[in-house]
């Protein structure tokens, strides 16, 4: 059904560090080469060996430039996928029942059997994390790797989505957002973990946390700089002469 | 907002059809025998057209019959049920009236009772949208509404009723475009409430995700129509309100009748087409775009 559940007992999210996220990518990779031979649908592409290459994905990632009104610009990476609102757009808009957010953990799926391709869905979310699969006429959304972290075939390290597996710089946490002491959620407190657009009142589980400030370039004292003066002097005799001659011409 | 032809046929011709309907279903024009069969088929060609239009742009058409089971919470389902409704109860109604000679007025009242439910459900699948906020906004409901309604009368003849009803629409057009040119600045929605940035400086796309498109940018970033919108509001204006205006003022034929309906139907489409094509998906911001 698409009415969403009142209350969900757990709220699985991840959270997201744009602090440390070095914007190698590896994330977009390995969630395309799980999720393309897994739960549901391939993520197909289209001409992906010819001119205009583009195909489905369920993370993608970002990078902008802030510039703040004094100091340096700053370059953040900024990956991107399904943030499983609480107060999810995309569930209720489905006319079919489709889409539906998870009772017992609150993950937003899709049932592709019922699928009809509408696209409404997609059209409902500011974040841009659903795409209708061009080869399958079906929305492909992030599960947060749901046939991974219950699978008791894989190691218990492996339970977790794919991205945070991945993930080389440590930049993507994974977790119980709904239990205020979980691992995440203290993450969250401590660092100052924000919503994307609020204002659209979708309530992301998702967390990002903002970049540390950076240290100020001038302010910082370099014992070495006093030996790296410049040592060029005024020219002397034949140089000098050369140089107030050239100077004249 | 892609301007996906299936979409734009759709709200054009099936609003004009249940339009026709709705004045059809309260005895306006008072016809029976052929001239009513006529009329139903022409108003039934335009509905029921429209609303196979509709399916042309679903991944898999063959499942649409599942679109009936949400209604409690999909606009886009309410339409769906709205839509056999209305169909079903004016089709009873059209039996009565070509065939048997008898109106009955308590169908009627309910086919356009559904009929212009039709229409309202069909402007809520957009006007819900808050990530679209040229279309969150009550103008777009006054819009389709009253665009049906004087298309509707434009069909039916009923050429006193059809003037005002004119005026009307081409007044709330006139302050939807007003009103919708500001929607997004007014939202607050920006690259840096998208972001959570926007505290910290001024946010500016460095790098997209993929140096190709994607289904993101395909469906919600169209910025190529939009070079010519304002020629084109002109345009559709004058043939969607002024130029029927004028043709209704002359002395009555059936070549300016036809004539005025053709025009408006023109000036609809291009007005929807301009309300897809001119439509920003916050989804936009995250590439720079609008």
């Amino acid at each position: 059904m698409t009415q969403l559940p009142t209350s969900t007992d757990r709220k699985m999210g991840l959270v997201i560090d744009l602090d440390t996220c070095v914007g190698c990518h590896a994330c977009v990779i390995s969630c395309k080469g799980w999720n393309t031979e897994n739960y549901g649908a391939p993520l197909s592409d289209q001409d992906a060996y010819g001119a205009n290459p583009s195909g489905t994905f369920l993370n993608r990632v970002h990078s902008y430039e802030v510039q703040p009104a004094e100091g340096h610009a700053q370059l953040i990476h900024f990956p991107k996928s399904c943030l499983h609102c609480e107060d999810a757009p995309c569930v209720t808009v489905c006319p079919t029942g489709a889409s539906y957010k998870r009772v017992e953990d609150g993950i937003v799926l899709v049932n592709e059997s019922d699928c009809i391709g509408c696209g409404l869905c997609a059209w409902s979310c500011p974040y841009g994390a659903r795409e209708l699969d061009q080869a399958e006429g079906v929305m492909k959304k992030c599960t947060l790797c749901v046939d991974r972290i219950y699978n008791e075939n894989l190691p218990e390290v492996d339970r977790v989505p794919s991205c945070v597996r991945t993930c080389p710089a440590g930049a993507r946490h994974f977790g119980d957002l709904g239990d205020a002491d979980s691992d995440v959620s203290k993450l969250v407190a401590e660092r100052g973990g924000m919503d994307l657009m609020p204002e659209m009142g979708t309530k992301p589980v998702n967390k990002y946390l903002p970049p540390r400030p950076k240290d100020n370039v001038e302010d910082q004292i370099d014992i070495l700089a006093p030996l790296l003066a410049p040592v060029a002097e005024e020219p002397k005799g034949f140089l000098s002469w050369l140089d107030k001659t050239l100077e004249k011409l | 907002m892609h301007p996906a032809p299936s979409v734009i046929i759709f709200t054009t011709l099936s609003g004009l059809g249940f339009g026709l309907l709705f004045f059809l279903s309260l005895g306006l024009p008072d016809v029976s025998g052929w001239v009513a069969f006529v009329f139903f088929a022409i108003a039934y060609a335009l509905a029921v057209g429209g609303l196979m239009a509709s399916t042309f742009h679903l991944g898999h058409p063959e499942r649409a019959w599942k679109a009936f089971t949400q209604w409690k919470t999909s606009w886009l389902s309410r339409e769906g049920w709205c839509a056999v409704i209305a169909l079903v109860v004016m089709g009873l109604y059209a039996i009565g009236v070509i065939f048997l000679g008898q109106r009955w007025s308590l169908l009627g009242w309910i086919g356009a009772l559904f009929s212009l439910l039709t229409v309202f459900t069909t402007s809520m699948i957009y006007t819900q949208l808050k990530t679209i906020p040229r279309w969150n906004m009550n103008l777009t409901p006054a819009m389709f509404l009253s665009f049906s309604l004087a298309g509707g009368a434009l069909l039916a003849g009923q050429v006193r009723v059809a003037l005002p009803l004119l005026l009307i629409a081409a007044l709330v057009q006139i302050l939807y475009w007003k009103k919708g040119d500001k929607a997004l600045e007014e939202s607050g929605t920006n690259l840096g409430t998208a972001t959570g940035l926007g505290d910290r400086g001024t946010v500016r796309a460095f790098e997209p995700p993929h140096t190709g498109t994607n289904y993101l940018l395909r469906e919600f970033v169209h910025v190529v129509g939009r070079k010519h919108a304002e020629k084109l509001r002109i345009i559709s204006f004058a043939l969607a309100f002024v130029l029927p205006v004028i043709l209704l003022l002359l002395p009555f034929g059936h070549l300016f009748a036809l004539l005025a309906v053709l025009s408006h139907l023109a000036g609809v489409a291009t007005s929807r087409w301009l309300f897809f094509a001119q439509a920003e998906h916050v989804v936009g911001l995250y590439y720079g775009k609008r």
